[in-house]
């Protein structure tokens, strides 16, 4: 036995276990939380409490996307990188400050409600419904291939079955225990995800530069070379190599500001995130909560930049001009998985990687970075292991999400406000799981075969939200004259202004257009801020000419900028 | 809890939220962003300043920015009463 473990049991095997275990654990709660009405499956219940709901809105927060691929774009991007890494942690200043309290005190289920009562109209709630629609789905399908990508890579097991198993999961946890599965689920999920991301950063910046803490280890220098900071070698690697100094970057100053700017007010519009802030008791625990999310949040994205460097900067010295044919075992299994490409171009045998296209020899997909880091800088299988299912977790929480929202949409914004009002308590609950087992073979279908555009949908997704959702909400809490006519033609136009920007220069529609032809040189990521000024400037323009909403509308919002009598989330 | 009493809570409410989302916009869209070239030329560690605001610094400020306006928002509900 001790010389089993002494050899090491395998990468494969300890994959199994630990991915085994966690998987127990999820499947536990679920069976302890099941929900037994529609407010613990909308909302657990409403008594969640701040630390609960603040780990549960970071492990809903992060994603396949933050956990496997982002530090791999920054990695490649080096400073422009930042556009994610505000975007998505400066949403949240807003949501707090501006959003999840007044949302939290209006204490309804979901988005579409909030939009449906406030702006006194069956049109803005089935608008809201599209939308929030529209963005899950996108957002859902990227987390089932994310599920299928770690499978297949570290259980050797085929893509599509991976995915099925992710589903098979994600439904039996999502469908039984609605909210109150869900959140006890990602509280678990966050330990596993935040632990699974530090142990092999703080391994790798230790070897590297000699500090445990790698938010200040890649600011330090180099063990190897005392007297050299890691980020001025990394600069001279880059540009030795033809790319832009990697402290520098490439972006122009307006699509940077742009891209944040879109990412974070469409962070604070996404609807699976503001309806977290439903769950809590109090109005200041909504802000409280919002908090100790982005806090959970930081740890990881002030650690991913960390890792860009490190994984850049040993993925170059392993492979820059190194022979294929002494190139290490991982370079191998990731290429049979399609995700590093080599082309000996001048057949010397040797690796070039550089800037320049003609004469680079080697593909790196974004998305790997994460997930070989750990064998790059050859540490214990345990700790690659433990990075497949920290990537689970953090896909499998996000997903059920995701499909909680979708659900909730379908069931209550549809089927109970719109369709049958009549509707008895039990039979939305059936409705709500139903919905949520279709929404699960959707995604699951989306996994499997991936929409050729799952990459520019995730933008769009922001985009839309940003677009949408967030001008209809700040109007509807701090200003109490907004109308309906207002808000849903700002809406409508809004998305519909994405849509048309989005289609035309990534999918050609429209007659197409290259970066020469972007509307004040910002890219379709970035777009989601001019659509939300636009949005904007339309509702109050249309507000001014039309008349304003019923006395007791506004008596609604004078209601909920006073955190008293929250009460419990109600229909 | 009269209506005058509501509305100048909402007033000091809207000053914090200004006040903050000041510093907010000046740690990522001013020092990340418009003034990161100005700020690459001052170091601290391996750091470029401008770099590290970008990349470190203003998330580190979004986190304390909350927790202040939490603080600032328990005082202000016990202030006009609406703590219960």
């Amino acid at each position: 036995m001790y010389s089993l473990l002494y050899e090491g049991i395998g990468v494969q095997n300890w994959t199994y276990i630990l991915v085994g275990i966690t998987f127990s654990i999820y499947i536990g709660i679920a069976i302890w939380s099941r929900a037994s009405s529609t407010k613990e499956f909308y909302v657990a219940g409403g008594g969640v409490s701040p630390l609960a709901n603040g780990m549960a809105t970071a492990a809903d927060w992060m994603s396949a996307a933050s956990f496997i691929s982002m530090a791999g774009i920054i990695s490649f991007a080096g400073y422009d990188g930042a556009v994610y890494l505000m975007g998505w942690t400066g949403g949240y200043v807003l949501l707090a400050l501006l959003l999840a309290p007044y949302l939290r005190k209006f204490g309804k289920f979901t988005v579409p409600d909030f939009i449906g009562d406030r702006y006194y109209s069956n049109t803005a709630r089935f608008v809201a419904v599209v939308c929030a629609l529209l963005v899950s789905f996108t957002y859902v399908a990227g987390q089932m291939r994310g599920v299928g990508l770690v499978f297949s890579r570290f259980l050797e097991v085929d893509i599509n079955t991976g995915v099925i198993i992710g589903m098979i999961i994600v439904l039996f946890y999502a469908v039984l225990g609605g909210m109150k599965g869900i959140t006890y689920t990602q509280v678990a999920q966050y330990c596993v995800l935040i632990f699974a991301f530090m142990v092999p950063a703080i391994f790798i910046s230790i070897q590297m530069t000699g500090n445990p803490i790698p938010q200040l280890g890649f600011g330090g220098e180099l063990v190897d070379e005392p007297g050299i900071y890691l980020l001025d070698k990394l600069d001279g690697l880059s540009t030795d190599l033809g790319f832009a100094e990697y402290t520098e970057g490439s972006k122009s100053l307006i699509d940077v500001f742009a891209i944040t700017l879109a990412l974070m007010v469409g962070t604070a519009g996404l609807p699976h995130v503001i309806v977290r802030f439903f769950t809590v008791k109090l109005v200041k625990d909504a802000r409280k909560s919002a908090g100790i999310a982005l806090l959970l949040i930081a740890v990881l994205y002030t650690t991913a930049p960390a890792v860009a460097v490190f994984a850049r900067t040993n993925m170059i010295e392993t492979v820059s001009n190194q022979p294929y044919n002494s190139v290490p075992d991982w370079f191998k299994k990731w290429e049979a998985t399609g995700l590093i490409e080599y082309f000996d171009k001048n057949n010397d045998g040797l690796i070039q990687y550089v800037a320049d296209e003609k004469n680079n020899e080697l593909i790196v997909d974004n998305d790997i970075m994460v997930l070989a880091n750990p064998e790059i800088a050859k540490l214990p299988d345990w700790v690659i292991a433990l990075v497949a299912a920290g990537a689970l977790a953090a896909a499998l929480s996000t997903a059920a999400g995701l499909l909680l929202v979708i659900s909730a949409s379908v069931s209550h914004d549809l089927i109970k406000k719109m369709i049958n009002p009549n509707i008895t308590e039990k039979g939305e609950l059936l409705a709500a799981r139903l919905s949520a087992i279709v929404a699960v073979c959707v995604a699951g279908y989306f996994g499997i075969n991936p929409p050729g555009f799952v990459a520019a949908t995730v933008a769009l997704a922001f985009g839309l939200a940003a677009a949408s959702f967030f001008p209809a909400i700040i109007l509807g809490i701090f200003y109490k004259k907004m109308n309906k006519e207002g808000a849903i033609t700002g809406m409508i136009i809004g998305v519909l202004l994405m849509l048309f920007y989005m289609t035309k220069f990534k999918f050609g529609w429209f007659g197409g257009g290259t970066k020469d032809d972007w509307w004040f040189g910002i890219s379709p990521e970035g777009f989601g801020s001019i659509a939300m000024i636009l949005n904007f400037i339309v509702s109050l323009s249309i507000m001014k000419l039309t008349k304003e909403p019923p006395k007791s509308v506004q008596e609604i919002v004078e209601n909920i900028r006073i955190p008293i009598n929250a009460g419990k989330a109600t229909h | 809890m009269t209506k005058s009493n509501a509305k100048s809570y909402w007033k000091e409410n809207i000053r914090y939220v200004l006040i903050l989302m000041f510093f907010w916009f000046l740690v990522s869209f001013g020092a990340g962003i418009l003034f990161k070239d100005f700020l690459n030329e001052f170091k601290i560690g391996g750091f470029k300043l401008g770099f590290w605001f970008a990349q470190q610094g203003s998330i580190y400020v979004f986190v304390i920015l909350i927790f202040i306006y939490v603080y600032l928002m328990n005082n202000l509900d016990k202030k006009y009463g609406y703590d219960v």
